[in-house]
Protein backbone atom coordinates (compact mmCIF):
# COMPACT_ATOMS: atom_id res chain seq x y z
CA UNK A 1 0.00 0.00 0.00
CA UNK A 2 1.17 3.39 -0.62
CA UNK A 3 2.48 4.79 2.42
CA UNK A 4 2.22 8.89 3.85
CA UNK A 5 5.13 10.82 3.72
CA UNK A 6 6.85 12.50 6.40
CA UNK A 7 9.26 15.24 4.77
CA UNK A 8 12.01 17.18 6.98
CA UNK A 9 12.40 20.67 5.76
CA UNK A 10 16.08 21.98 5.71
CA UNK A 11 16.27 25.95 5.54
CA UNK A 12 20.06 26.17 3.50
CA UNK A 13 21.86 29.81 3.41
CA UNK A 14 24.44 30.12 1.13
CA UNK A 15 25.54 26.47 1.45
CA UNK A 16 24.82 25.75 4.67
CA UNK A 17 21.37 24.60 6.55
CA UNK A 18 20.66 27.15 9.19
CA UNK A 19 17.83 26.43 12.12
CA UNK A 20 19.37 22.99 11.52
CA UNK A 21 19.22 20.14 14.07
CA UNK A 22 21.19 21.56 17.31
CA UNK A 23 20.37 19.17 19.93
CA UNK A 24 22.46 16.12 18.97
CA UNK A 25 25.80 15.44 18.51
CA UNK A 26 26.77 16.13 14.68
CA UNK A 27 30.42 17.17 13.71
CA UNK A 28 28.84 20.14 11.35
CA UNK A 29 25.03 21.05 12.34
CA UNK A 30 25.16 23.08 9.16
CA UNK A 31 26.21 20.60 6.77
CA UNK A 32 23.71 19.54 4.53
CA UNK A 33 24.77 16.44 3.49
CA UNK A 34 25.40 15.10 7.54
CA UNK A 35 21.26 16.57 8.33
CA UNK A 36 20.34 15.05 5.09
CA UNK A 37 22.05 11.13 6.24
CA UNK A 38 20.52 12.17 9.84
CA UNK A 39 16.94 12.55 8.51
CA UNK A 40 17.53 9.14 6.51
CA UNK A 41 18.84 7.08 9.40
CA UNK A 42 15.66 8.38 11.24
CA UNK A 43 13.16 7.35 8.35
CA UNK A 44 12.63 10.40 6.39
CA UNK A 45 10.44 9.35 3.64
CA UNK A 46 11.81 12.70 1.16
CA UNK A 47 14.13 15.95 2.16
CA UNK A 48 12.82 19.45 0.69
CA UNK A 49 15.74 21.88 0.52
CA UNK A 50 14.77 25.14 0.59
CA UNK A 51 17.41 27.87 -0.54
CA UNK A 52 16.99 31.10 1.25
CA UNK A 53 20.17 32.24 -0.16
CA UNK A 54 19.60 36.35 -0.25
CA UNK A 55 23.00 37.24 -2.02
CA UNK A 56 22.88 36.36 -5.69
CA UNK A 57 26.87 35.95 -5.42
CA UNK A 58 25.78 33.07 -3.60
CA UNK A 59 23.23 31.25 -5.37
CA UNK A 60 25.19 28.51 -7.14
CA UNK A 61 26.35 27.07 -3.87
CA UNK A 62 23.13 25.38 -3.90
CA UNK A 63 23.96 22.95 -6.75
CA UNK A 64 27.20 21.49 -5.05
CA UNK A 65 25.01 21.08 -1.93
CA UNK A 66 22.67 19.70 -4.15
CA UNK A 67 25.70 17.27 -5.39
CA UNK A 68 27.22 16.04 -2.47
CA UNK A 69 23.83 15.32 -1.06
CA UNK A 70 22.84 13.17 -3.18
CA UNK A 71 26.18 11.38 -3.43
CA UNK A 72 25.54 10.53 0.05
CA UNK A 73 21.58 10.39 0.58
CA UNK A 74 19.39 7.59 -1.58
CA UNK A 75 16.42 9.10 -1.12
CA UNK A 76 13.94 11.55 -3.12
CA UNK A 77 15.09 15.24 -2.32
CA UNK A 78 13.33 18.50 -3.92
CA UNK A 79 14.70 21.54 -4.15
CA UNK A 80 13.46 25.14 -3.79
CA UNK A 81 13.91 28.71 -3.34
CA UNK A 82 14.98 31.38 -5.83
CA UNK A 83 14.45 28.84 -8.88
CA UNK A 84 13.47 31.48 -11.85
CA UNK A 85 13.73 29.98 -15.33
CA UNK A 86 13.78 25.99 -17.00
CA UNK A 87 17.47 26.76 -16.85
CA UNK A 88 17.52 26.98 -13.30
CA UNK A 89 15.01 23.63 -13.06
CA UNK A 90 17.88 22.01 -15.38
CA UNK A 91 21.09 22.85 -13.40
CA UNK A 92 19.48 21.54 -10.03
CA UNK A 93 17.90 18.40 -11.71
CA UNK A 94 21.57 18.28 -13.35
CA UNK A 95 23.15 17.87 -9.56
CA UNK A 96 21.37 15.21 -8.77
CA UNK A 97 17.83 16.71 -6.89
CA UNK A 98 14.77 14.84 -7.98
CA UNK A 99 12.40 17.63 -7.77
CA UNK A 100 12.44 21.08 -7.66
CA UNK A 101 9.76 23.22 -6.04
CA UNK A 102 8.71 26.20 -7.93
CA UNK A 103 6.71 29.41 -6.17
CA UNK A 104 6.84 33.08 -7.13
CA UNK A 105 8.74 32.30 -10.39
CA UNK A 106 5.33 29.78 -11.36
CA UNK A 107 3.05 32.68 -10.24
CA UNK A 108 4.93 35.36 -12.60
CA UNK A 109 5.32 33.16 -15.68
CA UNK A 110 2.78 30.01 -14.81
CA UNK A 111 4.47 28.98 -18.65
CA UNK A 112 7.50 28.18 -16.30
CA UNK A 113 5.80 24.87 -14.86
CA UNK A 114 4.21 23.85 -18.40
CA UNK A 115 7.61 24.58 -20.12
CA UNK A 116 10.04 22.37 -17.18
CA UNK A 117 7.14 19.85 -17.29
CA UNK A 118 7.29 19.17 -20.45
CA UNK A 119 10.99 19.10 -21.13
CA UNK A 120 11.96 17.17 -17.81
CA UNK A 121 8.25 15.45 -16.43
CA UNK A 122 5.58 16.36 -14.24
CA UNK A 123 7.07 14.34 -11.34
CA UNK A 124 9.63 16.80 -10.71
CA UNK A 125 7.84 19.80 -10.66
CA UNK A 126 6.59 21.01 -7.61
CA UNK A 127 4.12 24.23 -7.22
CA UNK A 128 4.59 25.30 -3.49
CA UNK A 129 2.15 28.25 -2.64
CA UNK A 130 1.79 30.13 0.04
CA UNK A 131 -1.60 30.39 1.29
CA UNK A 132 -3.41 32.70 3.83
CA UNK A 133 -7.25 32.93 5.00
CA UNK A 134 -8.69 36.45 3.15
CA UNK A 135 -9.80 39.38 4.49
CA UNK A 136 -12.96 41.05 2.87
CA UNK A 137 -10.61 43.96 1.90
CA UNK A 138 -9.22 41.36 -0.62
CA UNK A 139 -12.24 40.76 -2.82
CA UNK A 140 -11.26 43.97 -4.58
CA UNK A 141 -11.39 43.07 -7.96
CA UNK A 142 -8.41 45.93 -8.01
CA UNK A 143 -6.28 43.14 -6.38
CA UNK A 144 -5.96 40.75 -8.90
CA UNK A 145 -1.91 41.20 -10.36
CA UNK A 146 -0.59 39.06 -12.47
CA UNK A 147 -3.78 37.22 -14.28
CA UNK A 148 -6.58 37.10 -16.50
CA UNK A 149 -8.71 38.65 -13.54
CA UNK A 150 -11.33 36.28 -14.77
CA UNK A 151 -10.38 33.34 -14.26
CA UNK A 152 -7.78 33.25 -10.87
CA UNK A 153 -8.75 36.15 -8.75
CA UNK A 154 -10.48 35.90 -5.53
CA UNK A 155 -14.07 35.66 -5.71
CA UNK A 156 -16.77 35.95 -2.77
CA UNK A 157 -16.39 32.41 -2.41
CA UNK A 158 -12.79 32.53 -2.23
CA UNK A 159 -11.35 31.49 1.47
CA UNK A 160 -7.63 31.27 1.07
CA UNK A 161 -5.50 33.90 -1.14
CA UNK A 162 -2.19 32.85 -2.72
CA UNK A 163 0.68 34.99 -0.85
CA UNK A 164 4.39 35.32 -1.77
CA UNK A 165 7.54 36.88 -0.25
CA UNK A 166 7.21 34.73 2.84
CA UNK A 167 3.52 35.63 3.39
CA UNK A 168 4.15 39.03 3.02
CA UNK A 169 2.83 40.12 -0.63
CA UNK A 170 -0.94 39.42 -1.80
CA UNK A 171 -1.27 38.17 -5.24
CA UNK A 172 -5.20 38.56 -5.56
CA UNK A 173 -5.46 34.83 -6.63
CA UNK A 174 -6.90 32.22 -5.22
CA UNK A 175 -5.49 29.30 -3.65
CA UNK A 176 -7.74 26.88 -5.34
CA UNK A 177 -8.18 27.98 -8.58
CA UNK A 178 -4.29 28.39 -8.63
CA UNK A 179 -3.82 25.18 -7.57
CA UNK A 180 -6.00 23.29 -10.31
CA UNK A 181 -4.33 25.35 -12.86
CA UNK A 182 -1.09 24.44 -11.78
CA UNK A 183 -1.87 20.96 -12.23
CA UNK A 184 -3.59 21.51 -15.96
CA UNK A 185 -0.08 23.37 -16.32
CA UNK A 186 1.62 19.54 -15.24
CA UNK A 187 2.68 20.02 -12.07
CA UNK A 188 3.06 16.87 -10.55
CA UNK A 189 2.74 17.73 -6.85
CA UNK A 190 1.81 20.99 -4.64
CA UNK A 191 3.56 21.87 -1.58
CA UNK A 192 0.53 23.56 0.38
CA UNK A 193 1.50 25.97 2.90
CA UNK A 194 -0.48 27.34 5.46
CA UNK A 195 0.88 31.44 6.08
CA UNK A 196 -2.13 31.62 8.84
CA UNK A 197 -0.80 28.37 10.95
CA UNK A 198 2.96 28.63 10.25
CA UNK A 199 4.99 28.83 13.00
CA UNK A 200 2.26 28.19 15.55
CA UNK A 201 2.11 24.99 15.92
CA UNK A 202 -1.33 25.08 16.61
CA UNK A 203 -1.93 22.17 13.91
CA UNK A 204 -2.26 22.13 10.06
CA UNK A 205 -5.02 24.30 8.40
CA UNK A 206 -7.33 20.92 7.96
CA UNK A 207 -9.80 22.53 5.79
CA UNK A 208 -7.28 24.21 3.45
CA UNK A 209 -5.93 21.01 2.66
CA UNK A 210 -8.93 19.16 2.16
CA UNK A 211 -10.18 21.47 -0.09
CA UNK A 212 -7.25 21.46 -2.42
CA UNK A 213 -6.69 18.20 -1.79
CA UNK A 214 -9.86 17.11 -3.39
CA UNK A 215 -9.79 19.34 -5.87
CA UNK A 216 -6.56 17.88 -7.54
CA UNK A 217 -5.63 15.18 -9.15
CA UNK A 218 -1.94 15.08 -7.91
CA UNK A 219 -0.66 14.58 -4.43
CA UNK A 220 -0.73 17.53 -1.82
CA UNK A 221 2.20 17.72 0.80
CA UNK A 222 0.75 19.46 3.75
CA UNK A 223 3.21 22.45 5.19
CA UNK A 224 2.86 25.04 8.23
CA UNK A 225 1.44 24.18 11.61
CA UNK A 226 2.88 20.67 13.45
CA UNK A 227 3.23 21.22 16.57
CA UNK A 228 1.63 17.49 17.90
CA UNK A 229 1.95 13.87 16.82
CA UNK A 230 -1.97 14.55 16.47
CA UNK A 231 -1.54 17.31 13.91
CA UNK A 232 0.04 14.89 11.70
CA UNK A 233 -2.80 12.26 11.59
CA UNK A 234 -5.12 15.56 11.27
CA UNK A 235 -3.51 16.51 8.06
CA UNK A 236 -3.61 13.12 6.54
CA UNK A 237 -6.73 11.98 7.75
CA UNK A 238 -9.25 15.13 7.67
CA UNK A 239 -6.83 17.14 5.72
CA UNK A 240 -6.64 14.09 2.94
CA UNK A 241 -2.67 14.94 2.86
CA UNK A 242 -0.49 12.91 1.17
CA UNK A 243 2.65 13.70 2.87
CA UNK A 244 3.14 16.10 5.60
CA UNK A 245 6.10 18.44 5.99
CA UNK A 246 7.66 19.53 9.19
CA UNK A 247 10.67 21.74 9.65
CA UNK A 248 11.21 22.92 13.71
CA UNK A 249 9.57 20.15 15.60
CA UNK A 250 12.25 18.06 13.95
CA UNK A 251 14.95 20.21 14.07
CA UNK A 252 14.28 21.16 18.05
CA UNK A 253 13.72 17.26 18.44
CA UNK A 254 10.32 17.57 19.90
CA UNK A 255 9.67 14.55 17.96
CA UNK A 256 11.77 12.44 15.37
CA UNK A 257 10.10 11.12 12.76
CA UNK A 258 9.96 7.52 14.29
CA UNK A 259 8.31 9.00 16.44
CA UNK A 260 5.55 10.11 13.93
CA UNK A 261 5.47 7.05 12.15
CA UNK A 262 4.97 4.96 15.09
CA UNK A 263 1.79 7.66 16.04
CA UNK A 264 0.31 7.17 12.76
CA UNK A 265 0.92 3.52 12.49
CA UNK A 266 -0.56 3.49 15.54
CA UNK A 267 -3.29 5.20 13.94
CA UNK A 268 -3.85 2.65 11.23
CA UNK A 269 -2.03 5.28 8.54
CA UNK A 270 0.46 3.12 6.12
CA UNK A 271 3.72 4.73 6.94
CA UNK A 272 7.32 3.30 5.68
CA UNK A 273 8.46 1.56 9.05
CA UNK A 274 11.77 3.17 9.49
CA UNK A 275 15.04 1.19 9.08
CA UNK A 276 13.48 1.10 5.48
CA UNK A 277 12.47 -2.92 5.87
CA UNK A 278 9.21 -4.44 5.41
CA UNK B 1 39.32 3.31 -1.18
CA UNK B 2 40.39 0.34 -2.06
CA UNK B 3 43.04 -0.60 -5.39
CA UNK B 4 40.09 -2.37 -7.25
CA UNK B 5 39.30 0.29 -9.38
CA UNK B 6 40.47 -2.27 -12.72
CA UNK B 7 38.38 -4.94 -11.04
CA UNK B 8 35.01 -3.27 -10.88
CA UNK B 9 32.87 -3.82 -13.66
CA UNK B 10 31.92 -1.17 -15.94
CA UNK B 11 28.30 -0.63 -16.22
CA UNK B 12 27.46 2.09 -19.16
CA UNK B 13 24.08 3.75 -17.72
CA UNK B 14 22.38 5.10 -20.77
CA UNK B 15 21.93 8.52 -21.32
CA UNK B 16 19.05 9.04 -23.92
CA UNK B 17 17.47 13.15 -21.96
CA UNK B 18 15.16 11.00 -19.79
CA UNK B 19 14.86 12.12 -16.19
CA UNK B 20 17.59 12.43 -12.90
CA UNK B 21 20.44 9.47 -14.31
CA UNK B 22 22.91 11.46 -12.07
CA UNK B 23 21.41 9.56 -8.79
CA UNK B 24 21.71 6.36 -11.00
CA UNK B 25 25.39 6.73 -11.59
CA UNK B 26 25.60 7.75 -8.27
CA UNK B 27 24.14 4.43 -6.36
CA UNK B 28 25.76 2.21 -9.02
CA UNK B 29 29.25 3.64 -8.10
CA UNK B 30 28.30 3.27 -4.26
CA UNK B 31 27.61 -0.45 -5.32
CA UNK B 32 30.77 -1.38 -6.50
CA UNK B 33 31.28 -0.32 -10.11
CA UNK B 34 32.98 1.53 -12.70
CA UNK B 35 30.09 3.68 -14.42
CA UNK B 36 29.92 5.05 -17.84
CA UNK B 37 26.95 7.96 -18.62
CA UNK B 38 26.80 7.63 -22.05
CA UNK B 39 24.28 8.03 -25.03
CA UNK B 40 26.76 6.57 -27.75
CA UNK B 41 26.31 2.86 -28.94
CA UNK B 42 29.95 2.70 -29.41
CA UNK B 43 30.36 3.03 -25.51
CA UNK B 44 28.54 -0.39 -25.26
CA UNK B 45 31.44 -2.40 -26.79
CA UNK B 46 33.45 -1.76 -23.35
CA UNK B 47 30.74 -2.37 -20.84
CA UNK B 48 30.14 -5.40 -18.76
CA UNK B 49 26.37 -4.67 -18.05
CA UNK B 50 23.82 -2.04 -19.10
CA UNK B 51 21.57 0.01 -16.80
CA UNK B 52 18.28 1.76 -18.79
CA UNK B 53 17.24 4.45 -16.67
CA UNK B 54 14.27 7.01 -17.30
CA UNK B 55 11.54 9.38 -15.87
CA UNK B 56 9.32 11.30 -18.71
CA UNK B 57 7.13 9.71 -21.33
CA UNK B 58 7.38 6.71 -23.65
CA UNK B 59 7.16 8.57 -27.12
CA UNK B 60 9.29 11.41 -26.65
CA UNK B 61 12.11 9.06 -25.39
CA UNK B 62 11.40 6.26 -27.79
CA UNK B 63 12.17 9.39 -30.56
CA UNK B 64 15.29 10.24 -28.54
CA UNK B 65 16.27 6.46 -28.34
CA UNK B 66 16.02 6.38 -32.10
CA UNK B 67 17.44 9.59 -33.25
CA UNK B 68 20.68 8.09 -31.25
CA UNK B 69 20.62 4.91 -32.99
CA UNK B 70 20.12 3.40 -29.43
CA UNK B 71 17.17 1.40 -29.53
CA UNK B 72 18.71 -1.51 -32.05
CA UNK B 73 21.52 -1.46 -30.51
CA UNK B 74 19.60 -2.22 -27.44
CA UNK B 75 17.67 -4.92 -28.34
CA UNK B 76 20.69 -6.39 -29.90
CA UNK B 77 22.47 -6.01 -25.94
CA UNK B 78 19.43 -7.99 -24.46
CA UNK B 79 19.48 -10.56 -26.92
CA UNK B 80 23.37 -11.25 -26.73
CA UNK B 81 22.49 -12.49 -22.71
CA UNK B 82 24.52 -10.05 -21.28
CA UNK B 83 23.22 -8.15 -18.09
CA UNK B 84 20.69 -5.40 -18.19
CA UNK B 85 18.60 -3.84 -15.52
CA UNK B 86 16.26 -1.22 -16.99
CA UNK B 87 14.77 1.49 -14.28
CA UNK B 88 10.95 2.92 -14.52
CA UNK B 89 10.99 3.94 -17.80
CA UNK B 90 13.38 1.45 -18.83
CA UNK B 91 10.63 -1.14 -17.85
CA UNK B 92 7.62 0.17 -19.70
CA UNK B 93 10.21 0.82 -23.03
CA UNK B 94 10.81 -3.21 -23.10
CA UNK B 95 7.14 -3.93 -24.16
CA UNK B 96 5.71 -4.02 -27.55
CA UNK B 97 3.10 -0.66 -27.24
CA UNK B 98 1.74 2.34 -24.92
CA UNK B 99 -1.54 4.09 -23.66
CA UNK B 100 0.91 7.19 -23.39
CA UNK B 101 1.66 7.52 -27.02
CA UNK B 102 1.73 6.30 -30.72
CA UNK B 103 5.30 5.37 -30.87
CA UNK B 104 6.08 1.58 -30.86
CA UNK B 105 8.34 0.54 -27.50
CA UNK B 106 11.16 -1.70 -27.83
CA UNK B 107 9.98 -4.93 -27.92
CA UNK B 108 11.58 -7.17 -26.13
CA UNK B 109 8.90 -8.12 -23.62
CA UNK B 110 5.28 -8.99 -25.14
CA UNK B 111 2.68 -6.63 -23.59
CA UNK B 112 1.54 -2.64 -23.17
CA UNK B 113 1.86 -0.01 -20.70
CA UNK B 114 -1.26 0.73 -19.59
CA UNK B 115 -2.50 3.70 -17.84
CA UNK B 116 -2.61 3.65 -13.71
CA UNK B 117 -6.79 2.95 -13.03
CA UNK B 118 -8.59 6.10 -12.25
CA UNK B 119 -9.96 6.58 -8.81
CA UNK B 120 -6.38 7.79 -6.90
CA UNK B 121 -4.03 10.01 -7.17
CA UNK B 122 -1.74 10.37 -10.36
CA UNK B 123 1.15 9.98 -10.33
CA UNK B 124 1.48 7.29 -7.94
CA UNK B 125 4.40 9.07 -5.99
CA UNK B 126 5.78 7.46 -2.76
CA UNK B 127 7.15 4.19 -1.05
CA UNK B 128 4.73 1.30 -1.50
CA UNK B 129 5.56 -2.05 -0.94
CA UNK B 130 6.63 -5.22 -3.64
CA UNK B 131 6.04 -8.63 -3.15
CA UNK B 132 8.77 -10.33 -4.55
CA UNK B 133 8.29 -14.03 -6.48
CA UNK B 134 11.15 -14.42 -8.11
CA UNK B 135 14.69 -16.15 -7.09
CA UNK B 136 16.45 -14.09 -9.26
CA UNK B 137 19.75 -12.99 -7.85
CA UNK B 138 19.22 -9.14 -8.36
CA UNK B 139 16.47 -9.71 -5.91
CA UNK B 140 18.48 -11.75 -3.04
CA UNK B 141 18.16 -10.88 0.22
CA UNK B 142 15.52 -8.04 0.19
CA UNK B 143 12.98 -8.51 2.30
CA UNK B 144 9.52 -9.52 0.90
CA UNK B 145 6.55 -6.38 1.47
CA UNK B 146 9.61 -3.82 1.47
CA UNK B 147 9.09 -0.41 0.51
CA UNK B 148 10.81 1.61 -2.67
CA UNK B 149 9.91 4.86 -3.93
CA UNK B 150 7.69 5.05 -7.25
CA UNK B 151 6.52 7.96 -9.44
CA UNK B 152 5.26 6.86 -12.62
CA UNK B 153 1.71 6.96 -14.21
CA UNK B 154 1.67 4.25 -16.26
CA UNK B 155 2.26 0.35 -15.58
CA UNK B 156 3.87 -2.20 -17.82
CA UNK B 157 1.45 -4.97 -18.31
CA UNK B 158 3.41 -8.07 -19.63
CA UNK B 159 1.81 -10.99 -21.58
CA UNK B 160 3.73 -13.50 -20.11
CA UNK B 161 2.44 -13.89 -16.41
CA UNK B 162 6.11 -15.91 -15.69
CA UNK B 163 7.96 -13.32 -15.96
CA UNK B 164 6.72 -10.95 -13.22
CA UNK B 165 9.06 -10.84 -10.39
CA UNK B 166 7.51 -8.27 -8.05
CA UNK B 167 3.73 -7.23 -7.22
CA UNK B 168 2.68 -3.90 -6.32
CA UNK B 169 -0.86 -2.20 -4.75
CA UNK B 170 -2.21 0.93 -5.97
CA UNK B 171 -5.72 0.56 -7.44
CA UNK B 172 -5.46 -2.58 -8.86
CA UNK B 173 -2.16 -5.06 -8.85
CA UNK B 174 0.29 -4.13 -11.18
CA UNK B 175 3.84 -5.51 -12.23
CA UNK B 176 6.70 -3.68 -10.23
CA UNK B 177 9.49 -5.51 -11.46
CA UNK B 178 10.37 -8.31 -14.19
CA UNK B 179 13.06 -11.15 -14.35
CA UNK B 180 14.31 -13.49 -17.20
CA UNK B 181 17.15 -14.98 -18.24
CA UNK B 182 19.71 -12.01 -18.35
CA UNK B 183 16.97 -8.84 -17.95
CA UNK B 184 15.69 -7.57 -14.48
CA UNK B 185 13.83 -4.11 -14.60
CA UNK B 186 11.80 -2.05 -11.94
CA UNK B 187 9.16 0.25 -11.93
CA UNK B 188 10.76 1.76 -8.65
CA UNK B 189 13.27 3.96 -8.42
CA UNK B 190 16.25 1.67 -6.47
CA UNK B 191 18.15 4.70 -6.49
CA UNK B 192 15.88 6.52 -4.42
CA UNK B 193 14.48 4.12 -2.18
CA UNK B 194 17.33 4.27 0.43
CA UNK B 195 19.12 0.73 1.63
CA UNK B 196 16.94 -1.61 0.31
CA UNK B 197 17.36 0.35 -2.87
CA UNK B 198 21.28 -0.18 -2.84
CA UNK B 199 20.96 -3.42 -2.16
CA UNK B 200 19.17 -4.19 -5.27
CA UNK B 201 22.24 -2.25 -7.29
CA UNK B 202 24.70 -3.96 -5.24
CA UNK B 203 22.93 -7.15 -6.24
CA UNK B 204 23.30 -6.34 -9.92
CA UNK B 205 27.19 -5.19 -9.48
CA UNK B 206 27.55 -8.85 -7.97
CA UNK B 207 25.37 -10.23 -10.94
CA UNK B 208 27.23 -8.03 -13.22
CA UNK B 209 30.94 -9.93 -11.58
CA UNK B 210 29.56 -13.68 -11.97
CA UNK B 211 28.15 -13.05 -15.85
CA UNK B 212 31.58 -11.80 -17.25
Amino acid sequence: MLTKRIIPCLDVDAGRVVKGVSFVNLRDAGDPAELASYYDAQGADELVFLDITASSDSRETILSVVEDVSEQVFIPLTVGGGIRTVTDVRKILESGADKVSLNTAALKDPDVISQAANRFGSQCIVVAIDAKRTSSSNFDESSSQHFDPTSLSLSQESTWEVFTHGGREPTGIDVVKWSLMAEELGAGEILLTSMDADGHENGYDIQLLREVSESVNIPVIASGGAGTLDHFREAVEEGMADAVLAASIFHFGTFDIGDVKDYLGSCGIPVRPVGNLA
Amino acid sequence: MTNSEVERPIITVIDYQAGNIRSVEKALEKSGASVKVSGKASDLEKSDAVVFPGQGSCDSSMVNLRNQGLDEVLVEWINSGKPFMGVCLGLQLLLEESDEGDERGLGVLEGRVEKLPEGQKVPHMGWNSVRFTTDHPVFKGVSQNSYFYFVHSYIAVPKASSIIAGHTEYGRDFCSAVAFDNVVAVQFHPEKSGENGLNIYKNFVSYVESSS
